[in-house]
This record gives C-alpha cells, sequence and structure tokens, in this order.
C-alpha cells in the first residue's frame, strides 16, 4: 500500500546554487500527484530529494523534513532503504543493457542478495502484469537483452523493475517524454491503474499529461512551489497569476 | 534547379572519385596493419615449423651436442608465470580502475594512482626485471617462479587499470543511476552493474596486457631465470619460451637456432589461441540484442 509524503522546509543546492527554496507540501497515499513547471525550475531536483538521489552528485545537499507515514527519510534511514521503498522511473528509459529482460525486472531482488527462484518467477510475472509489458514479453524473457525493447517497452520494463522490489512510492521523472504517443497513453494507463496501490508522483512538462492522470498537481517555477492543490483547480480556476500564465501558455 | 547541369554532374563525378579514394586509403590502411603479422607469422612459419615435431612439445631441452630436445619445460614453465601474474594483476589491476572511476573521481590518490599507472607504464621492462630482482629475488635469495610472476604482473597492471577506467567511463551515468534508485548499495551497483556493463572493453584490455608480458624477456631474465630441466616449484627457477628462445637465438648452434625459431612459432601461436579462447568464453551468453 502507498503512504503519504510530507515535505515541511524543503531546501536544496547544486554546488553553491539554490535550486528548491522552502518547499512545503504533503502528498495523499494513493494518489497520482503531478509535477508541472517550465525547464530548471526544480520539479526534478525535488523528486530526487524524495528518495535521497539528490545526494548522488557529490556536490548536492538538501535541507529540511521529509516524512514517508511517521519516518523521517534524512534522519531514520539509510539512503539505500529508503531507494528500496521509493521506486523512481527515469525520463529515458534506462535498462541494464548486459541482462535479459527477467533479470531487468529482478535486479532490484537480486542485486540486494535475494536468490529464491519460484519467489523471483512470481516476482518478475506480477511485475510485468502490473506494467502491462507480459503478454508482449513472455516468451523471451531470458532470451533477450532488455535493450532489445522498443522505446516504449523498456520504459514499460523499467516501471515492472521499479515495481519489483514492492515500493510503496512511485516517482516519475517525465517517464513519457521520451516515448511516442501510443507508448505514451499506455504509460498513462499503467499510472492510473498503478495510483489505487502506490503513491504516485510524476513530473510532466505535457499539461494535459498531468490533467488526464493525477487528481492534485502543484506548479514550480524558479525552485519555489508557487501553488499546490487539486488538478481540476489549477487547471479551471489558479489561485496565483503565474500558474494561469503558465497554463495558459503565456509563458514556458 | 537544373540536376542535370554540367556542373552538377563534375560535383557527383567528384564526390564519388572523393568516396573511392577514401575507402581505397582505408583499406590500404587496414593492409599495412595486418601486413607485420602476417609477415611474421608467414616467417616463423617458414624457418621455425620444420622443427617442430612431439618431441618438441614433450621433451626437455637436450645438452649441447645431442639432437633432439624440446622445449615442455618452457610452455609449462610460461602457463606458470603467466598464470602467476595474470592471477595477481588482473583482480589488482581492475580493482584500482574500478576505484579511480567508480569511487576516487576527483580524489587526490586517485590522481597520485592514475599517474603512477602512466608512469609504470613507461618503465623499461629490463628496468622492472632489475627492480624485482632487488626487491624479491634478494630478500628470497635465489630466483623463482613467484619472482617472474610479480614482475610480469606488475607490467599488467598499469594498462588493466587504465582500460578498466576508461571502459568504465563509458557506461552511461542512467544505468548506474537506475541501480542506485533500486535501492542497491553503491559498491554493488559498481561491480554488478557498472563493470558488467564494461565487461567486454575490460577482458580486451586484459588480454592486450597478457599478450604483451607473454613475450617478454628482459624482466624474467633476474627473476625466473630459466631452467633447463622441469620445475613446477613456485620458489624455484622455472623456465619461460622468450628466455629459452633468448638463450637458444644468441647461441652459436645451427640446430638451437632452429629450436628457436620454433619456440618463437609456437609462443606467437600460443598466445593467439589464449586470446581467442578468452574471447569466445566471454562472448558466451552474450543475448541477443544486447549493446
Amino acid at each position: 500500500m502507498g503512504v503519504g509524503i510530507q515535505v515541511e522546509n524543503l531546501n536544496a543546492w547544486y554546488g553553491s546554487t539554490h535550486t528548491l527554496h522552502d518547499i512545503n507540501l504533503h502528498i495523499p497515499a494513493n494518489h497520482a500527484t503531478a509535477l508541472i513547471g517550465p525547464s530548471g525550475c526544480g520539479k526534478s531536483t525535488f523528486v530526487r530529494c524524495l528518495n535521497r538521489m539528490h545526494e548522488t552528485n557529490p556536490i548536492a545537499r538538501a535541507t529540511g523534513v521529509i516524512k514517508m507515514g511517521d519516518l523521517d527519510i534524512y534522519k531514520d534511514a539509510s539512503p539505500v532503504e529508503i531507494r528500496r521503498r521509493v521506486g523512481m522511473v527515469f525520463q529515458r528509459p534506462n535498462p541494464f543493457p548486459t541482462m535479459s529482460i527477467y533479470d531487468n525486472v529482478a535486479s532490484g531482488l537480486k542485486l540486494n542478495g535475494f536468490r529464491n527462484r519460484r519467489i523471483l518467477d512470481e516476482t518478475v510475472e506480477r511485475s510485468l502484469k502490473q506494467a502491462a509489458l507480459w503478454e508482449e514479453v513472455k516468451d523471451d524473457l531470458k532470451k533477450k537483452s532488455g535493450a532489445s525493447l522498443s522505446g516504449g517497452q523498456q520504459q514499460r520494463m523499467c516501471i515492472a523493475r521499479a515495481l519489483a522490489v514492492d515500493p510503496e512510492v512511485l516517482l516519475m521523472d517525465e517517464p513519457a517524454s521520451a516515448l511516442d504517443p501510443v507508448s505514451t497513453s499506455k504509460i498513462e494507463d499503467l499510472i492510473f491503474q498503478l495510483k489505487s496501490q502506490y503513491t504516485i508522483v510524476i513530473v510532466t512538462h505535457n499539461m494535459q499529461q498531468a490533467a488526464r492522470v493525477a487528481e492534485n498537481t502543484g506548479f514550480f517555477l524558479n525552485g519555489k512551489m508557487v501553488e499546490f492543490d487539486s488538478t481540476h483547480k489549477i487547471f479551471t480556476n489558479p489561485s496565483d497569476k503565474r500558474t494561469e500564465d503558465y497554463i495558459t501558455g503565456r509563458f514556458g | 534547379m537544373d540536376f542535370h547541369s554540367k556542373s552538377m554532374r563534375l560535383n557527383t563525378l567528384r564526390r564519388s572519385v572523393m568516396n573511392h579514394l577514401i575507402t581505397a586509403l582505408s583499406i590500404l590502411a587496414t593492409l599495412l596493419v595486418i601486413a607485420p603479422l602476417v609477415a611474421i607469422l608467414v616467417y616463423l612459419i617458414y624457418k621455425g615449423a620444420s622443427s617442430l615435431n612431439l618431441a618438441f612439445f614433450t621433451h626437455i631441452p637436450a645438452p649441447v651436442g645431442e639432437p633432439g630436445g624440446g622445449m615442455a619445460n618452457s610452455i609449462v614453465g610460461s602457463g606458470i608465470v603467466l598464470g602467476l601474474s595474470s592471477l595477481m594483476g588482473v583482480p589488482i589491476g581492475i580493482a584500482a580502475g574500478v576505484y579511480l572511476a567508480e569511487f576516487g573521481r576527483g580524489t587526490l590518490l586517485a590522481n597520485a594512482v592514475r599517474f603512477t599507472a602512466d608512469v609504470l607504464n613507461g618503465v623499461p621492462s629490463i628496468v622492472m626485471g632489475i627492480a624485482i630482482y632487488s626487491l624479491v629475488v634478494m630478500q628470497q635469495k635465489h630466483f623463482s617462479a613467484l619472482a617472474g610472476g610479480i614482475a610480469l604482473a606488475i607490467m599488467m597492471v598499469p594498462t588493466i587499470t587504465r582500460t578498466t577506467e576508461e571502459m568504465l567511463a563509458t557506461v552511461p551515468h542512467a544505468i548506474r543511476e537506475a541501480a542506485l534508485g533500486l535501492g542497491v548499495p553503491k559498491w554493488r551497483t559498481a561491480i554488478s552493474v557498472s563493470l558488467r556493463t564494461a565487461s567486454p572493453g575490460i577482458i580486451t584490455g586484459c588480454m592486450l596486457a597478457f599478450a604483451r608480458v607473454a613475450g617478454e624477456t628482459a624482466p624474467l631474465l633476474f627473476t625466473a631465470f630459466g631452467n633447463q630441466f622441469w620445475s613446477f616449484k613456485l620458489n624455484e627457477p622455472i623456465a619461460a619460451l622468450p628466455l629459452q628462445i633468448f638463450v637458444y637465438a644468441i647461441s652459436p648452434y645451427d640446430e638451437w637456432h632452429r629450436l628457436a625459431w620454433a619456440g618463437a612459432l609456437v609462443l606467437i601461436v600460443l598466445i593467439m589461441v589464449s586470446v581467442t579462447l578468452v574471447r569466445i568464453v566471454a562472448n558466451r551468453g552474450v543475448l541477443k540484442g544486447a549493446s
């Protein structure tokens, strides 16, 4: 089951560049939350703070409190534990090129030392079914490299890979921006189905996409969160002039 | 625009001539690269093949004046010394390369290691032999297979380290992020994801290092020393093909000269066979569509 995320006074830096300013926000459990805003506004940095990927860059740092349920992710756990509970799908499909489809999906478990064949088999099948890829790949699971799939299939495989470690939260950083319209709509359908079981945070450039998949939407601008509200309100009656300017296409 | 004008046709002609010219030049360059290897092989076969017989592979060298004899002990000795050097040099070289690429980026230690590796790569092999002579042989008070292995291992390390680092640098960052994002610890990501993705290039680097030291004579002169008899002990002087070839080649006897040619042929064929074998083994299990 998903878990809610409470963000308090989050600030983030890359070197001396202050990229996130005092972000406060509650992301509700088992809903999809979209983050929109122009390039470089800090939405990617924000989601990378949620699974502590931000700190893999040696010059990056962050302050503030992020709570998943009762767990303070910067105080109570190691980054490795947090990343097992908070899955991430990246902008471009990033399969492990030397691994088969099966090994790609099982990698989160296998690389953490999990060896039980029967459970691995079950997990791979379940995750691929959840990612709506099972029917397309079930005959080539161990024969084909993950990199041999099409871009859209690769991205769904990456979603299956993230789901296989059974996370509570799924972060998606522009998961469809490198894909064609058909693949994009498959990914959106997926988000729609997955959000009953996971808390989903999706960064997107595509405002229609935010409107289609998310209950709540946050608008980021220049490292600040300008507005956070129900998606319906953001797109029909935003409270902030800057949000309105952005969604009506006056900038960005 | 008139695509069939005279100047257009001339342009097309020029492009086509240029195209053929460049293609011809690249083929010529390729042939020039292959030519020395083919020439050496042909010449070795011409000079050495006639002295090859079963005894060459089963007998130890015969005393001067006696006919026959072989290089069995040198072939086995080379195998032992190279096995030792690979056992030491490959893991150390790869581990240092992983450190440089994955953990030590930009640190003082990494820069020092990189610099050392580059300098070590340029150290003449005879100097390496003398260094190991004073560091190992003088301490042990005798020549040994182990000392030979150490000398060759140190020569392998810089090549392997630098190739490993460069191959790891070509692994896209997105792949490391994928693993880290799954909650895989950094050390495990480095070994099971980065290293595995870069492995074809790293294996090539190891094979280059291996092939280079397999023919080295100078570092073995003061370390493995050579041996006219069988020896399987690591703390005793041991025979090696390059040493035996050297001894035979500078001797005044025609029979020994012929054996030296045969030895050179066997050495080069063994190097080619082992490199090919490793490549075949490494390519097994590569999946369809893997890049």
